[in-house]
């Protein structure tokens, strides 16, 4: 297919506006998670995320309205749990992936006869996206770039030394709490377009790529942003001239992407 | 001068064994102290405990009149830690992480911000690290820029936690006079945890020497002087506190 005639069809054009809005969203968080280990939240979430799509799915509600909730319900247990039951974040976010998987799996055995349709949140259908994900879409990245720019100077400190930061006073309960339900919203909203299994990627395959030549924090979050966009661009002109998945294909142009900035990287210094 | 730190009767306990025992002292402005003391006398646990970095087990402090629990006035503090725990993995540049000192006080416009930061790079000799990488800096440069992090906030209460342990000697001494400086010039109270007893006698005012609890809190000459210290630490060690060198002329020049 053309590129031009790709603007012809209105879903494929949903599905640019929607992989790029997600893109802009994975992007920035992605830095932030990466340089926190916490890349793998996204993984959990997700998982959270197809428990709640199946519990959707068996009462007969729109899967999103019930995953959101649930996975800003499981951000908040994550978060909890490392702060106060003395395990790490990693062993956190596995607990919190394993129910999601468990619960969704169980949920999946005792209904039985949407698993056709459980089976497209595994991998995504960005193709299938809604107008009003869209609208959520643009109203999520406008409030995560109003937060990043009214708070950048606190979110700097805390990423980069958060015992410091709480003794010049920022409030990093709560910059966390909001970083949390960030990542959640978007992690809730990726898994339409690109599957639970793969939304993880998109949140640490752009923010890894723009470290490796990252000259400052400014520029390793825009141009995070910057290569989850040409991901999604990428992969979707892929899907749709070799007809195939377009969130697989999305993740492994992040992939790529990531290849070509360690390599650059790499030899550059 | 104005009271910046009132401490009554504080308690810190880790895991069932005393950090800190009844420990009372006060700070005012100007005041420069050295916090010295052996290996796990509590000095760490101390002013982190100042700083609402560890919690109390008994005990009050105040910070400028108000009760650490309510305590607001965060821009009149600055602190530099032991250890910095940064990620190798972060960009930040140097420019960035000192204006990041400013965190919480959105009122310092950016251009300003950036503009003290380079003053104080400078200060430090460090102007030509500004645009790189905080990450490929040595350890003492790396030290250096987390001081000017610190000072960015012009605070009125400084507290470092053995800052000069990874600087060479040169360095130490301009690092010195600078804090010298900030503390005759601006009154800056300035609390420094130390092992290195001989270099903070030269600039401190009073030696705070705890070991769990509060052994001696005065001026060093009294300490120097004091029978009671002579007997606590024997001759030998109280001399060894005690031995300063002559300060540089003019370690800024």
């Amino acid at each position: 297919m053309e590129f031009l005639n790709f603007f012809q069809y209105s879903f494929l054009v949903r599905a640019l506006i929607a992989g790029s809005l997600i893109a802009v969203l994975a992007g920035v968080l992605g830095v932030f998670l990466v340089l926190r280990k916490l890349s793998l939240i996204g993984d959990g979430l997700a998982h959270v995320s197809f428990g709640g799509v199946a519990l959707g799915l068996l009462f007969g509600v729109y899967p999103f309205y019930v995953s959101l909730p649930l996975t800003l319900l499981a951000s908040f247990f994550i978060f909890q749990l490392s702060q106060r039951a003395r395990i790490y974040g990693d062993a956190a976010i596995g607990i919190v992936s394993a129910v999601g998987v468990a619960g969704g799996v169980v949920i999946a055995s005792l209904a039985q006869g949407f698993n056709v349709d459980l089976f497209s949140y595994l991998f995504g259908s960005l193709l299938a996206v809604k107008i009003s994900e869209i609208y959520f879409l643009i109203f999520l990245v406008l409030l995560t770039l109003t937060f990043l720019v009214y708070y950048y100077r606190p979110l700097f400190a805390l990423a980069f030394d958060e015992v410091s930061a709480r003794a010049m006073g920022v409030k990093v309960a709560w910059l966390n709490s909001i970083l949390l339900v960030l990542s959640a919203l978007t992690v809730a909203v990726a898994v339409k377009a690109v599957g639970v299994m793969l939304v993880s990627a998109l949140l640490i395959l752009p923010a890894a790529a723009a470290l490796q030549g990252a000259k400052n924090f400014r520029w390793a979050l825009a141009s995070a942003a910057l290569f989850a966009l040409a991901a999604v661009w990428l992969g979707l002109l892929a899907a749709l001239n070799f007809n195939l998945p377009a969130g697989a294909s999305i993740v492994l142009a992040g992939f790529l992407l990531f290849l070509g900035a360690y390599i650059y990287s790499h030899f550059r210094s | 001068m104005s009271l910046i730190v009132k401490v009554e009767n504080l308690s810190v306990v880790y895991n069932d064994l005393p950090a800190v025992t009844d420990v009372s002292f006060q700070v005012s402005a100007g005041d420069y102290i050295g916090l010295a003391g052996p290996n796990g006398a509590g000095k760490s646990s101390l002013v982190k405990a100042l700083l609402g970095l560890t919690s109390v087990n008994s005990g009050k402090i105040e910070l400028f009149g108000q009760e650490l629990s309510n305590f607001s006035q965060w821009e009149k503090i600055a602190y530099l830690p032991q250890k910095h725990q940064h990620n190798l993995l972060f960009p930040a540049s140097v420019l960035e992480v000192v204006v990041s000192g400013l965190a919480g006080m959105p009122q310092i416009a950016a251009d300003l911000a950036k503009e003290r930061a380079r003053n104080l790079l400078q200060d430090l000799s460090m102007s030509e690290t500004e645009s790189k990488l905080f990450s490929r800096l040595s350890g003492g440069q790396q030290q250096r820029v987390l001081l000017a992090r610190a000072l960015i906030r012009e605070p009125q209460l400084l507290i470092l936690d053995e800052p000069t342990t990874a600087l060479d000697p040169q360095v130490r001494e301009k690092f010195f006079a600078l804090l010298e400086k900030i503390n005759k010039e601006k009154g800056t109270a300035i609390i420094m945890v130390t092992h290195d007893t001989a270099d903070i006698g030269r600039y401190a005012h009073s030696l705070f020497y705890l070991d769990i609890k509060l052994i001696f809190f005065g001026p060093f000459a009294d300490f120097c002087h004091s029978p009671a210290m002579q007997s606590y630490f024997g001759d030998f060690a109280q001399h060894l506190i005690c031995h300063q060198h002559a300060p540089h002329p003019d370690p800024l020049s």
